[in-house]
């Protein structure tokens, strides 16, 4: 796919062009907060400063909180206790600055809500309005390690453009999708140049990714070796379960079903959830299958590092963005979790 | 303080083989910078993976609660308060626990540290005034004084209260500090001011309860935003439903919070969760001349009734 | 495509009160739209999420059989805010549901087959279903067997029917409650696990046992089937989880990388031993 030439007016421009005809998301930092994405205002450009966003950019697509049904208690009106779709808005989107792993994320998470035997709307509908404009990471910080599991900072997985800054402070934009590109003619963005620029640069940043960890023998062990393995305790012991690594992850997509009414009307809304805590899995008869932290923290690696490796053969449940190894209070990284996985041998 | 591993590894060593605990609760290096991890040790030979040094942040007595087994634990000041504080609460027995004590000079704040040298840490070390961090192909010197946590800097009980062994001299307490600095700030807000200051505050909240869940005074069986009959609290992010979280959470919390700051440091969105349960610590001792976790034999004043209480409640 | 959230509108026909402690009580319902009734085709022992509106959803498994036509049947025993929500429910009130959710008793294969079914107290709505569906297709099934207990009389489920099923003699049934002080007691008295050593067929490849109660239950039917030399891939489970979705992607009713309220809930004993994870 061809390479264009972005200068800095092309930029600015492009960006006020395409205001019209997308929804405009990106990086965006408020003063004393941590920079997040967001939907733009009108005028305002995507932050591409930011090594990435503090948590993932999967809420643009999966909000935290977000509205199914809604409902009327209201006898007098015909359709009492019936649930009614919400109409929504999935007009075209220009995510801009989303990086390689958070949009490789997409993929593994739309492994879950688009299978063969269910479809779910909301996430597919507001996957597929989206156009993914990445920003390649140059510079991959000290917890990134993308290269162990399948992607790297030039990643084009999950994206429809990738852009890659120049020296003159513009960027070459790698078309990667017609989708991409149909975006990039909307902007104005059409100078063609050397696609081989882009080479050499995808090899440094590559080389600057220091953290590595081993998945090479996932697939190999046995689930139910792992799952009994006297690992979990030394593990999960220090985990206050705070659930901070499902909420930053880009590739967590558990969520919780909640009804809340207001007068006579009513709404059916999902929000994240998480197999941190113990109501996830909390039965009405009182029993819990997951009670003890330790089983919860063994519940969230398995899935990730080999659950999902067995049920969909497509490697891990993980990009390697680093943020919960980040910001875990405690420390817990899922690189030595995943190092006593890849190595555990059964006594 | 530098040297306090010295002697947590040998008392630890003694309890173990003398098998006077069965574990003992401490700290061992991260995999990061700058970061320990909790653990425990329960094999003599283990002993060696315990650490000690500036950022031994985590208050260890949220891994106590109804725990059965005799334990070995690691106490600097704060902690050693929620020790009280649990077993004025029934949460552990006394005589379930061997304390070792850390008098500490306080714990450093590795997030601003990080922000301050604007690059990847790949290396950090410290001496007893000083901490140095290297990345990046430099490095910077910091004195420790400077880069404390906020409540460490506030702190008026570094030395445990309560103990059976010490990791090292008693330190002195700090006598000339102004623990309430910012909350006067907040309390001459006039409403409107408070309403959005507190608005902005709380508005990237993620409603992950991490600070709950971090906290050794939040060990609720059901929390109260986690009951469904009645559903106090509605469950989205809704600013309405976020505000009376941490309201509430901060009244369950008064007259029994120490300010260890394991709330703060758990946030993943660095919220200053710490101004409501301080204006509430500050509260407490402005009515009743009160400090949480100071004496196993009282309980907290908001669970017991005195004639000649304030009648602030009811106004 | 149907958004597979959204619940048909129904409304309560008829409630049973089931059992003398009114825990339980049987709903009848009816779809609003006649399309929502010929879409919704099930097999015996699948559920589906019953959806009240303002409260949220529950999953039960549906106790009537696919042949009995025009109306859907869920016993619902009173326990969290959905469930005890609908205890206070009326004939003529709308409500929804969700499904067929999950997967069913392989009737595929048991066709042909001897059927054993073993249940106990309040976990036999999928069972009724199985019986009444096997009843009306006798013929494709050899001999049918059911083992069913409960604490006491009163706690048993659909007691006229159960009595009308022993009376008419297609199925050999094993009525048993752990004790009475009822003189007139007529069936059996002991265990669930007790009365399957006496009254279960042997074991053989043509033989397949249900298996569907609460825990204890389970755990001492287990060895007294393995005496009887019943092959684990002869032995059908029905689990529960905690769910919410049903559709196997909110993420919480796991065991290793099988869902219970899509990959199951009905599992061999033979996979069950297989999986990773807490079951």
């Amino acid at each position: 796919m061809k390479v264009i030439q972005i200068d800095t007016n092309q930029w600015t421009e492009g960006l006020a062009k395409l205001e019209g005809s997308y929804r405009m998301f990106g990086p965006a930092e408020t003063e004393g907060k941590y920079p997040e994405f967001k939907e733009l205002e009108k005028g305002d450009v995507p932050n591409l400063n930011v090594s990435n966003t503090h948590l993932s950019a999967k809420s643009v697509v999966y909000p935290q909180s977000e509205v199914m049904f809604e409902y009327t208690l209201d006898e007098a009106k015909e359709d009492h206790h019936q649930l009614r779709e919400i109409e929504k808005d999935y007009s075209p989107r220009a995510v801009f600055g989303i990086r390689p792993c958070d949009a490789a994320a997409n993929l593994i998470i739309q492994r879950n809500f688009d299978s063969k035997e269910y479809r779910d709307p909301y996430w597919v509908d507001a996957f597929e309005s989206c156009v993914f404009i990445g920003h390649a990471c140059e510079n991959p910080g000290a917890t990134c390690f993308c290269t162990s599991v399948g992607f790297g900072p030039f990643n084009e997985d999950g994206l429809d453009l990738l852009l890659v800054e120049s020296d003159n402070g513009g960027f070459l934009a790698k078309v990667i999708t017609d989708k991409g590109a149909v975006l990039a003619k909307s902007a104005g963005w059409e100078t063609e140049t050397d696609a081989a620029a882009l080479e050499p640069l995808k090899e440094a940043a590559e080389a600057k990714i220091r953290s590595k960890v081993n998945t090479d023998q996932l697939a190999k062990q046995d689930a139910k070796d792992l799952f009994d393995a006297p690992i979990w305790e030394d593990i999960g012991f220090a985990c206050l379960n705070c659930g901070t690594c499902t909420y930053s992850c880009p590739t967590c997509w558990c969520f919780d079903i909640q009804d809340e009414v207001k007068d006579k009307s009513g709404i059916r809304m999902r929000n994240w959830d998480s197999c941190m805590y113990p109501l996830f899995t909390l039965e009405g008869s009182g029993h819990n299958p997951r009670p003890e932290k330790h089983h919860r923290i063994r519940q969230r690696f398995m899935h990730k590092l080999k659950y999902y490796v067995d049920k969909y053969q497509a490697g891990v449940q993980c990009v390697g963005c680093g943020r919960c190894v980040r910001l875990c209070p405690v420390n817990i990284d899922i690189r030595t979790v995943c190092e006593k996985m890849n190595s555990y041998k059964p006594a | 303080m530098i040297g306090y591993i010295d002697k947590i590894r040998e008392v630890a060593l003694k309890l173990l083989n003398e098998e006077k605990v069965d574990m003992v609760i401490g700290y061992r290096q991260g995999s990061l910078p700058m970061m320990t991890e909790p653990c425990f040790v329960k094999r003599p030979e283990d002993v060696e993976t315990l650490i000690w040094d500036s950022n031994c942040r985590i208050n260890l007595a949220a891994y106590l609660m109804d725990r059965k087994e005799k334990i070995g634990i690691i106490a600097k000041g704060c902690d050693s308060r929620n020790i009280i504080n649990h077993l004025v609460e029934n949460k552990i027995k006394r005589e379930q626990l061997v304390i070792i004590g850390a008098p500490c000079k306080g714990m450093i704040d590795n997030k601003a540290i990080a922000l301050q040298f604007g690059q990847d840490i790949d290396e950090y070390q410290e001496t007893e005034d000083q901490i140095t961090v290297k990345g990046g192909g430099t490095e910077k010197t910091f004195q420790k004084v400077d880069v404390l946590q906020e409540n460490c800097a506030i702190c008026n009980h570094r030395n445990p209260v309560v103990y059976d062994e010490l990791a090292g001299d008693l330190v002195e307490e700090q006598t000339d500090i102004d623990r309430y600095e910012d909350i006067r700030k907040i309390e001459a807000m006039d409403i409107d001011e408070k309403w959005n200051f507190f608005e902005d505050m709380l508005s990237t909240c993620i409603r992950c309860y991490a600070c709950r869940n971090a906290c050794p005074l939040c060990y609720c069986p059901t929390c109260f935003v986690d009951e469904s009959k009645p559903q106090w609290v509605g469950k989205s992010n809704d600013p309405n439903d976020t505000r009376t979280f941490h309201f509430l959470r901060a009244f369950h919390c008064a007259g029994r919070c120490t300010d260890c700051g394991a709330c703060e440091r758990a946030c993943p969105m660095d919220i200053p969760v710490r101004l409501f349960t301080k204006k509430l610590g500050k509260d407490c001792l402005d009515l009743y001349g009160w400090e949480a976790g100071l004496d196993p034999e009282q309980r907290p004043p908001l669970d017991t009734f005195k004639p000649d209480d304030p009648n602030v409640g009811m106004k | 495509m149907q958004n597979p959230y959204l619940p048909m509108p129904v409304r309560i026909d008829e409630i049973v009160t089931e059992t003398e402690d009114k825990m339980l009580k049987t709903f009848k319902f009816v779809f609003l739209n006649k399309e929502d009734e010929e879409r919704f085709q099930h097999k015996a022992g699948q559920f589906a999420e019953l959806s009240v509106p303002g409260k949220g959803e529950v999953p039960i498994g549906i106790a009537s059989s696919p042949t009995e036509k025009g109306y859907v049947k869920f016993t619902v025993n009173k326990t969290g805010l959905v469930t005890g929500y609908m205890h206070t429910m009326k004939v003529g009130d709308i409500m929804g549901i969700r499904g067929p959710l999950g997967n069913w008793y392989p009737w595929e294969t048991l066709e042909g087959k001897n059927v054993v079914i073993i249940g106990g107290g309040f976990a036999f709505s999928t069972l009724r279903a199985s019986i009444v569906y096997m009843l009306a297709n006798r013929n494709k099934f050899k001999d049918i067997h059911v083992i069913y207990g409960s604490r006491m009389p009163s706690l048993l489920l659909y007691r006229d029917e159960l009595a009308a099923w022993e009376a008419a003699g297609d199925i050999a049934m094993h009525i048993t409650v752990d004790g009475t002080d009822d003189p007139d007691w007529k069936y059996n008295v002991g265990f669930v696990p007790t009365i399957t050593e006496q009254k279960a067929p042997p074991a053989d490849a043509d033989t397949y046992a249900i298996v569907c109660g609460p825990p204890a239950m389970i755990r001492f039917t287990q060895p007294v089937l393995d005496n009887l030399g019943y092959s684990h891939d002869n032995i059908i489970n029905s689990l529960e989880k905690r769910m919410k979705c049903g559709i196997g992607i909110c993420g919480r009713c796991n065991i290793g990388d099988q869902y219970v309220c899509k990959d199951g809930p009905v599992f061999t004993l033979n996979t069950l031993n297989h999986m990773a994870g807490e079951k």
